[in-house]
C-alpha cells in the first residue's frame, strides 16, 4: 500500500487559472453556437421566402393549363406540361426504384445482415448515394441515350430510379432494423412462411418508416436537375404518346427542374417568373411533404 | 438525529443561519466509541427535496456528513441513494427537469444557492461513478486533466502532481509504464483507481463514490476498499453501495435510504449489529432489496 | 434515429437469423423466391455501382488515350480549338468547395454543438427540422436565389465595398484579369455551396456527439469544466474521427454540386481564377453547361472523362469518410 502520511503537495499554494475567463470563453462560445444556429435558420427561412415571394404571384390557372411559351412577344404560357412530364418521369422512376430498393433493403435487413456481401452491398450503397446526380445523368446517356441517337422521357427515369435505389434500400433497411426481432421470431414461432411474417409482419409494423421513406425519396428525385439535362432534356411542348419523337420513349420530355433552368437563364422577365413559379411549385411539393411525413409519422421523435 | 419525516424530528436547526450545526442526538444512536456530535460535519444536509419533473424522488433528507469519515449509504435500488449524493455536487444541474429544494451547507455556504460556483465546488468535491470513465486521452493527460484546468503549473510540477496521484490513488507502479497509453489500456480495476487518482489530483475536500466497484471484479475491489481506507485520513468519504459487506467493512458511518427517505443513519456499527428501524433490519437481514 | 440522407453507417446492429423457417414437408416456392427476389434487388445496388464505373470508363476511353496528362494540366477548353485542358475546371472545383468547407465546418460543429448540449428540446426540435428542411432543398432552388439574389447583392454591395477596403488588396482577394465585378464568381458558388452542405455535416456531426457516452461527459463536468471545455477537450477528441468524417461527406457534397454552381460561378474556362472574386468553373457546371452541345466524339469523350476524374475523387472521399465514421463506432462500442 503506498505511504499516505506525506500530503506533501497540497494545492494551497498553486496559482488558480482565472475562473472568470474560462467562464468568459464558455459564454462566448454559446453565444457563437445561438448566433450560427440563428443563422442557418435565417438562410432556410431567407431562401424558402425568396421563392415565395417570388414565385407566388406567377400562379395562376393559366400557369397549371398552358405548356411552355416560346413566343417572347405573348404574354400567355405556363408550366402545364412540364409538370406533367415531371409526374410521368418521376413516377416511372419511383415504380422502378421503390420496390427494387424495397427488396434491396429487406436483403440487407432480413437475410444478409452480418455477412460479407451483405457487408458490401451496404458499403457500396452508402458509396452510391454520394454520387454527384450529374454524374448518374451522363451514365445514363451513355447506356440509353447515345445509343439510341435521341433523348428520351425514359431515359431521365433510370437516371432518376439510379439515384432513388440505394436511398430506398438504405432507407427500408434502417427502418427494417428497427423493428425488434421477438415479432419476427413469434410470427415464425406460428408457423408462417419468412415471406409472409417479413412481408405481412415485419414490414406492417415499419409501415410508417417505409412510407417516409419511399415520399422521400420521390420528392428528393422529382427536385433532380442535374441528371435530366442530357436524358430527358426538355420540351416546350406536351408529351404525346409513348413512342415517337413526342413521346416518352421517343423523344425530350418536358419536365420542371430542367424548364426552369431554361426560362430563368432567358432575360426575359416574364419568362423568369414563370420559372420562379415553377420554383414555387416545388418548394411546396418538397418542404410539403417533408413536413407533412414528419408530423403524421414521426411525432413525437426527437431530433 | 436525521431523519425523514419517518422518524423523530429530534434535529432543530436555528432558524434562518448556516453556521455548522450542533446535533441533538439521541441516547440510544450514540455508540460508545464514535462521538458523533464531537466530529466536524463536512457537509450538513436539511430537509433536501428532489425532482425529476413532477415526480419526487427524495423527501426532506437530513445527513451529517462527518469529516475524513467514510459514510456509506445503502438501500435497494431505485431508494434515491445516486440521486441524494448528486446533489453534493450540483451534478443534477445539467438536467434541464431535475431541480433540488433545502439546503446543503458545506464551510457554512449553502451550496443549492445559486451564488454558488459550480466550478469551484466540483473541484472540491470529486466524484467516481459506477463506470470507470477514462477521458479519451493518455493516463497522464487523465491525471493532469483537473490540474491543468484549475491551476497554472509548468510541465514539471505537473508531472510531480501526477505521480503523486497516481501513487496515492495505488496504482503508479501499474501504471507509471503506460503514462502515453490511452487510458482505456487499463484494466477495470485499473481504469477505476485512475479515476479516482484523476479526482484526487486537484486535492477535494470531499470523494463521491457512485457505486464504485460494481462494474469491475472481486481482486480490483478488494484494493478499492483498501484504497478508500487509505484515503479517508485525507478526505471525506460519501460512499453509495449495493453491497452491504462493503459498507460494513469500510464505512464509519451508515445511511439507509428507502423510497426516497433515509429511514436510518448512524455509526455502521449500530445500523449493522442493532438497527432501531425495523425498516432497516428487514433490508440489512436480506428480506428485500 | 438520423433521417438525413447523409450516407451514414449509423443504425441498431442486430443479429438476425439468416435460416427461414419454412415448415417441414411442404413445398414452398415461397420462401426461396422472396429470397431470390430480395437478393437479386440488393445485388442491383453492386452491379449499378460497377455498371457505372465500366461505362465511364469506356465512354471517355478515346479522351484517356487521345488526349492523356494534358487534360489535366493544361489550362485552355476551347473545344472549337481542339483544345481540352480542364485545369480551370479542377481549380475551380477545389477553391469553390474550401471556401464551402470553410464556412460550413465550423458554423456546423457549432450547430451541432447546440442541439446536443445547449439547447431546450423544443428549441432543438425547431432548429433539428430547419436544419433538415435545408437538406431538402433542391439545388436549383438554390441556384435561383443565388443567380436572382445573392449574385446581384454581391456584385452590387458586397464586393466593392470589400475592395474599398484593405481587404481588398490580400493576395486571394486582389481582383485577377478575369473579374467581371464579383457576382458570378467563385466566392459566391462558395457561399452558396457552404449551406448546401451544411446540414450534411451538421447531421453527421451531431450523430457522432451524441455517442460520447454521458458518464464520460459528466465525468468532466465533475471535475469543474464548463460546457466549452467538455466539448473540447472530452467530446470532441472522443468524437474526432466521426467528426473528420462529416467533414469528409461535406466534401464530398460540395465536390459534386452541379445546378446551384452553373448557376452563379460565371462559366470561365479558358483561364484560371486569379482570386476568389474571378469567375471561374467547376468540373460538375461545367459539364452541365457543354454536354449537349458536344457534336465531337473526343469533345464527348473528354467530358466523360472529366466526369469520371469527378467520380473517382468523390469516391474516394466517400471511402475515406465511411472508413473514419466506423473507426467512431468501434470505439463506441469498444470501449470499456
Amino acid at each position: 500500500m503506498n505511504d499516505l502520511a506525506h500530503p506533501s503537495l497540497t494545492t494551497a499554494s498553486l496559482r488558480h487559472r482565472s475562473v472568470a475567463r474560462r467562464k468568459a470563453a464558455d459564454l462566448t462560445v454559446k453565444v457563437l453556437a445561438w448566433v450560427g444556429a440563428s443563422f442557418g435558420i435565417a438562410v432556410m427561412a431567407f431562401v424558402v421566402y425568396e421563392v415565395v415571394v417570388r414565385g407566388i404571384g406567377a400562379i395562376d390557372l393559366a400557369f397549371f393549363t398552358q405548356p411552355t411559351p416560346q413566343d417572347v412577344t405573348s404574354t400567355e404560357g405556363g408550366l402545364a406540361n412540364a409538370i406533367v412530364g415531371t409526374l410521368v418521369i418521376t413516377g416511372v422512376a419511383a415504380a422502378i426504384g421503390i420496390p427494387t430498393g424495397f427488396f434491396g433493403g429487406i436483403y440487407l435487413a432480413e437475410f444478409g445482415r452480418n455477412g460479407r456481401v451483405a457487408t458490401a452491398v451496404r458499403m457500396i450503397a452508402n458509396v452510391v448515394m454520394g454520387v454527384p446526380s450529374i454524374i448518374v445523368g451522363v451514365f445514363a446517356f451513355a447506356i440509353l441515350v447515345k445509343p439510341v441517337g435521341h433523348y428520351s422521357g425514359f431515359a431521365g427515369s433510370v437516371a432518376l430510379a439510379f439515384i432513388m435505389l440505394p436511398v430506398m434500400a438504405r432507407t427500408t433497411e434502417d427502418v427494417l432494423n428497427l423493428v425488434p426481432n421477438e415479432l419476427r421470431e413469434s410470427g415464425l414461432a406460428m408457423g408462417a412462411p419468412r415471406w409472409k411474417v417479413t412481408l405481412g409482419v415485419v414490414c406492417r409494423a415499419a409501415r410508417g418508416g417505409l412510407i417516409t421513406g419511399a415520399s422521400l425519396a420521390v420528392v428528393r428525385v422529382a427536385g433532380e436537375t442535374a441528371p435530366l439535362l442530357f436524358t430527358a432534356l426538355s420540351s416546350p411542348y406536351w408529351m404525346s404518346g409513348l413512342f415517337g419523337p413526342g413521346g416518352y420513349f421517343g423523344g425530350p420530355v418536358a419536365n420542371l427542374t430542367k424548364t426552369i433552368y431554361d426560362l430563368a437563364a432567358t432575360p426575359y422577365p416574364q419568362w423568369q417568373d414563370l420559372a420562379w413559379g415553377g420554383a414555387f411549385i416545388i418548394i411546396v411539393a418538397v418542404l410539403g411533404m417533408n413536413l407533412l411525413v414528419r408530423l403524421i409519422f414521426q411525432r413525437g421523435k426527437e431530433w | 438525529m436525521v431523519g425523514s419525516t419517518l422518524t423523530d424530528r429530534a434535529l432543530t436547526p436555528s432558524p434562518g443561519a448556516v453556521a455548522p450545526p450542533r446535533l441533538e442526538v439521541p441516547e440510544a444512536r450514540r455508540s460508545v466509541d464514535q462521538d458523533f456530535a464531537a466530529l466536524t460535519s463536512q457537509i450538513a444536509v436539511r430537509h433536501l427535496d428532489f425532482f425529476y419533473g413532477k415526480e419526487q424522488a427524495l423527501f426532506d433528507n437530513s445527513i451529517e456528513i462527518k469529516r475524513h469519515r467514510v459514510t456509506a449509504v445503502i438501500g435497494p435500488s431505485g431508494c434515491g441513494k445516486s440521486t441524494h449524493i448528486r446533489t453534493y455536487n450540483r451534478i443534477f444541474n445539467l438536467y434541464r427537469d431535475q431541480r433540488a429544494s433545502g439546503e446543503i451547507v458545506m464551510d457554512g455556504v449553502n451550496i443549492l444557492s445559486p451564488q454558488t460556483d459550480q466550478l469551484d465546488l466540483r473541484r472540491r468535491i470529486g466524484m467516481i461513478f459506477q463506470k470507470p470513465s477514462p477521458f479519451p486521452m493518455t493516463v497522464f493527460e487523465n491525471v493532469a486533466y483537473g490540474l491543468r484546468q484549475h491551476y497554472k503549473l509548468s510541465r514539471a510540477e505537473l508531472a510531480d502532481r501526477v505521480e503523486d496521484a497516481l501513487k496515492r490513488a495505488a496504482i503508479w507502479d501499474e501504471a507509471k509504464h503506460k503514462l502515453g497509453e490511452p487510458g482505456t489500456a487499463l484494466s477495470g480495476g485499473q481504469q477505476q483507481r485512475l479515476c479516482i487518482a484523476r479526482a484526487i489530483a486537484v486535492e477535494p475536500e470531499v470523494l463521491l463514490m457512485d457505486e464504485p466497484c460494481s462494474a469491475i471484479d472481486p481482486v480490483a475491489t478488494a484494493k478499492i476498499e483498501e484504497l478508500i481506507l487509505d484515503l479517508k485520513s485525507n478526505y471525506t468519504i460519501v460512499l453509495v453501495t449495493h453491497n452491504m459487506q462493503q459498507a460494513a467493512r469500510v464505512s464509519d458511518f451508515t445511511a439507509f435510504f428507502f423510497q426516497g427517505h433515509i429511514v436510518e443513519f448512524g455509526p455502521t456499527t449500530q445500523i449493522f449489529s442493532n438497527p432501531t428501524q425495523r425498516k432497516t433490519e428487514e433490508y440489512i437481514t436480506g428480506r428485500f432489496g | 434515429m438520423s433521417t438525413i440522407e447523409s450516407g451514414l453507417v449509423l443504425g441498431p446492429e442486430g443479429p438476425r437469423g439468416a435460416a427461414s423457417a419454412a415448415p417441414r414437408g411442404r413445398l414452398r416456392l415461397g420462401d426461396p423466391l422472396f429470397r431470390g427476389i430480395a437478393t437479386l434487388c440488393g445485388l442491383t445496388v453492386a452491379f449499378a455501382m460497377f455498371g457505372l464505373t465500366a461505362v465511364l470508363v469506356y465512354s471517355s476511353w478515346p479522351a484517356i488515350t487521345g488526349l492523356g496528362a494534358e487534360m489535366l494540366t493544361t489550362v485552355e477548353w476551347s473545344p472549337s480549338s481542339g483544345k481540352y485542358g480542364a485545369l480551370a475546371a479542377l481549380a475551380g472545383t477545389a477553391l469553390s468547395t474550401l471556401v464551402a468547407m470553410v464556412i460550413a465546418v465550423p458554423l456546423a460543429l457549432v450547430i451541432a454543438l447546440l442541439l446536443v448540449e445547449l439547447a431546450h428540446p423544443t428549441v432543438g426540435k425547431v432548429l433539428g427540422m430547419a436544419i433538415e428542411m435545408l437538406a431538402a432543398i433542391p439545388s436549383i432552388i438554390f441556384g435561383m436565389v443565388g443567380l436572382f439574389v445573392i449574385v446581384p447583392f454581391m456584385q452590387e454591395k458586397l464586393v466593392p465595398w470589400v475592395l474599398s477596403t484593405p481587404l481588398g488588396s490580400l493576395p486571394g482577394l486582389r481582383p485577377g484579369p478575369s473579374f467581371q465585378g464579383g457576382g458570378l464568381s467563385v466566392l459566391t458558388a462558395g457561399v452558396v455551396l457552404a449551406f448546401m452542405v451544411l446540414p450534411y455535416i451538421t447531421a453527421v456531426s451531431r450523430d457522432v456527439l451524441r455517442m460520447v457516452p454521458q458518464v464520460t461527459k459528466e465525468a468532466g463536468y465533475g471535475m469543474g469544466s464548463t460546457t466549452w471545455e467538455v466539448m473540447r477537450r472530452i467530446s470532441l477528441r472522443y468524437a474526432n474521427s466521426g467528426i473528420v468524417g462529416a467533414v469528409f461527406i461535406g466534401l464530398g457534397r460540395a465536390l459534386g454540386e452541379t445546378m446551384a454552381v452553373a448557376f452563379i460561378i460565371g462559366s470561365v474556362y479558358t483561364s484560371l481564377p486569379r482570386s476568389l472574386l474571378d469567375p471561374g468553373t467547376t468540373i460538375a457546371s461545367l459539364i452541365a453547361n457543354t454536354f449537349n452541345e458536344a457534336t465531337d466524339e473526343i469533345h464527348v469523350a473528354a467530358l466523360v472523362e472529366l466526369g469520371l476524374v469527378l467520380f473517382l475523387i468523390t469516391m474516394a472521399f466517400q471511402f475515406v469518410a465511411q472508413a473514419w465514421l466506423r473507426r467512431v463506432q468501434r470505439t463506441a462500442g469498444g470501449r470499456a
